[in-house]
């Protein structure tokens, strides 16, 4: 995928761009805050779990905020834990990605209409790389994020902003 | 003299071992809990204010949403209560399609429950073995309704579907198959020296303070006191099934421990396989669909109506003023009402044994905030 392309006969040298060889260990261990918080919470786990296995794809839970890649919003996000989302977003050292998965972190979701506590959406405080959408999404639709995400961190660059 | 200071420390909302995002405020005496104090309201979803709103049937989504781990047996608490506020009878098949699922999502939640604490303890394996006979349950009720985790299944006076061709034959499989992994689990995690060290003889519970806290469902049951709304107080058709109630004996420490609370939801899961065989057997052929009501308008009244759940007793207060929509809807959340032991048990432990007694409790976030 672009890193191993140009090779030495000696098998010890590559010849790489920055960018690609960043992307490429950026992308493939994503580790994720341990971090749920509703309905979708259980989903994420059953992700991490034996039988759809996150671990292939280089995510494991970290319960420190200092030391993870992504945060997965996974579930309501009330006016009360926005402004502690908001700072554990703040705590995670760059680059950090977030993925919001779940109707409820995307919009709202069934707690829209008359739900007076219900953040419209996490992105009003945190910027999101990826939705998953679902209530709750099957884990195929969050590894689908994931490997979305992963294509995003593919593309982008030092010197250049990516869209 | 010497004095030392209170030390205050905050666990959560952000923390992988409350379960959700509960936040602890404990106050230590060096590394000794003084006192507990739990802060809720992070994941308040406003179940009541909704239905306020909602028509009867529209409810049921939010029910599923309250307990996330059970959400066919909230269903089926919300189903009974307004069945006999309409006063109908449904079918035999819906009654044990009903049993059917409910005792299975009861061993679902069980081993969300036991996995989990085997993580909060350090031990992952069990998690991973439990996660995968998992998976096969929710396959089985995604067959049946096309939902993994919020089924929306049991509706008032029937169910959506009926069930799958070979969904018999599938779960009595399922169920063979389970046997073995209890008794994996048991070997790896239940007569785990590591296990009992951590567990036993930690936040003893005690018949007294369990009632006057009015702690339901295992945690009750574990303390001694043989309490199961299925046997002391049946709905649906649970008399006409042979199933035991497990109560904590004690057998590694005190009545009432850690490793008690823990070991009763092992024995809870062999229960709930033995009525699911049973139900199996017993299944009658017929129609589902006959007493749905084309119009949920109950006259005026009010009822409270009790289920076991796998936390606890879930409880339902209708209020009904004759309309489409109910005047109100209160739940009686077991997770809620246990969590309100918590300080009690933590006092005079060290901060680890917090993370070994919440584990044991069994709260669910959604439940205790609504």
């Amino acid at each position: 995928m672009g890193l191993l392309d140009k090779e030495f006969s000696d098998d010890n040298i590559v010849i790489s761009k920055v960018d690609d060889l960043l992307n490429w260990a950026r992308l493939s261990s994503l580790w994720q805050m341990s971090f749920g918080l509703a309905c979708c919470a259980i989903e994420m786990m059953a992700t991490s779990a034996s039988h759809y296995d996150f671990d292939r794809f280089g995510v494991i839970p970290r319960p420190s905020p200092r030391q993870a890649d992504i945060i997965i919003i996974s579930g309501t996000v009330t006016l009360k834990m926005a402004t502690r989302i908001k700072r554990l977003y703040e705590q995670m050292a760059d680059p950090k990605y977030i993925i919001s998965m779940g109707s409820c972190s995307n919009c709202g979701g069934p707690y829209w209409e008359h739900g007076y506590h219900v953040l419209k959406g996490v992105d009003r405080v945190i910027p999101v790389d990826v939705y998953v959408p679902g209530c709750p999404p099957r884990p195929e639709a969050l590894l689908e994020g994931l490997l979305t995400l992963q294509e995003k961190i593919r593309n982008e660059s030092l010197v250049k902003k990516s869209v | 003299m010497l004095k030392t200071e209170q030390m205050v420390l905050n666990m959560g909302p952000q923390h992988p071992s409350t379960h959700g995002v509960l936040r602890l405020e404990l106050e230590l005496e060096g590394e000794i809990i003084v006192n507990v104090k739990p802060h809720l309201g992070y994941l308040h979803r406003c179940f009541e204010k909704h239905c306020e709103a909602m028509t009867y049937p529209q409810i049921i989504p939010y029910v599923d949403r309250l307990d996330y781990l059970a959400s066919m047996n909230n269903e089926m608490g919300y189903a009974i209560a307004v069945e006999r506020l309409l006063d109908i009878k449904v079918p035999e098949r819906v009654e044990y399609i009903r049993v059917i699922m409910a005792e299975l999502q009861r061993i679902a939640s069980h081993m969300v429950a036991v996995g989990t604490y085997g993580i909060d303890i350090g031990a992952f394996t069990p998690f991973l073995y439990l996660f995968r006979d998992r998976e096969r349950i929710l396959t089985l009720f995604e067959k049946t309704c096309g939902a993994r985790l919020l089924y929306n299944y049991i509706w008032v006076g029937g169910l959506s579907h009926d069930l799958p061709i070979n969904f018999v034959n599938e779960t009595r499989d399922f169920l063979n198959d389970f046997k073995k992994t209890v008794i994996e689990v048991n070997n790896l995690l239940s007569y785990n020296k590591i296990f009992i060290e951590r567990t036993a003889n930690v936040g003893v519970l005690n018949v007294e303070s369990a009632i006057n806290y009015g702690i339901t469902g295992p945690n009750l049951r574990a303390s001694g006191l043989k309490w199961d709304i299925r046997r002391n107080d049946p709905y649906s058709i649970y008399d006409r099934f042979d199933f035991e109630i497990p109560v904590g004996e004690g057998l590694h420490g005190q009545v009432g421990d850690c490793w008690d609370r823990y070991y009763l939801r092992v024995q809870e899961m062999i229960q709930s396989i033995r009525i699911v065989e049973q139900a199996l057997d017993q299944l009658p052929e017929g129609e589902i669909t006959s007493a749905l009501p084309k119009r949920i308008k109950p006259v005026e009244g009010q009822l409270y109506s009790r289920v076991e759940n796998p936390k606890g007793e879930l409880g339902y207060f209708i209020v009904s003023k004759g309309q489409l929509q109910p005047f109100r809807v209160k739940v009686r959340p077991p997770s809620f009402i246990n969590l309100s032991v918590l300080g009690e048990l933590c006092k005079g432990h060290l901060i680890a044994d917090v993370i070994a007694i919440l584990g044991s409790i069994d709260i669910v976030l959604g439940e205790v905030d609504r």
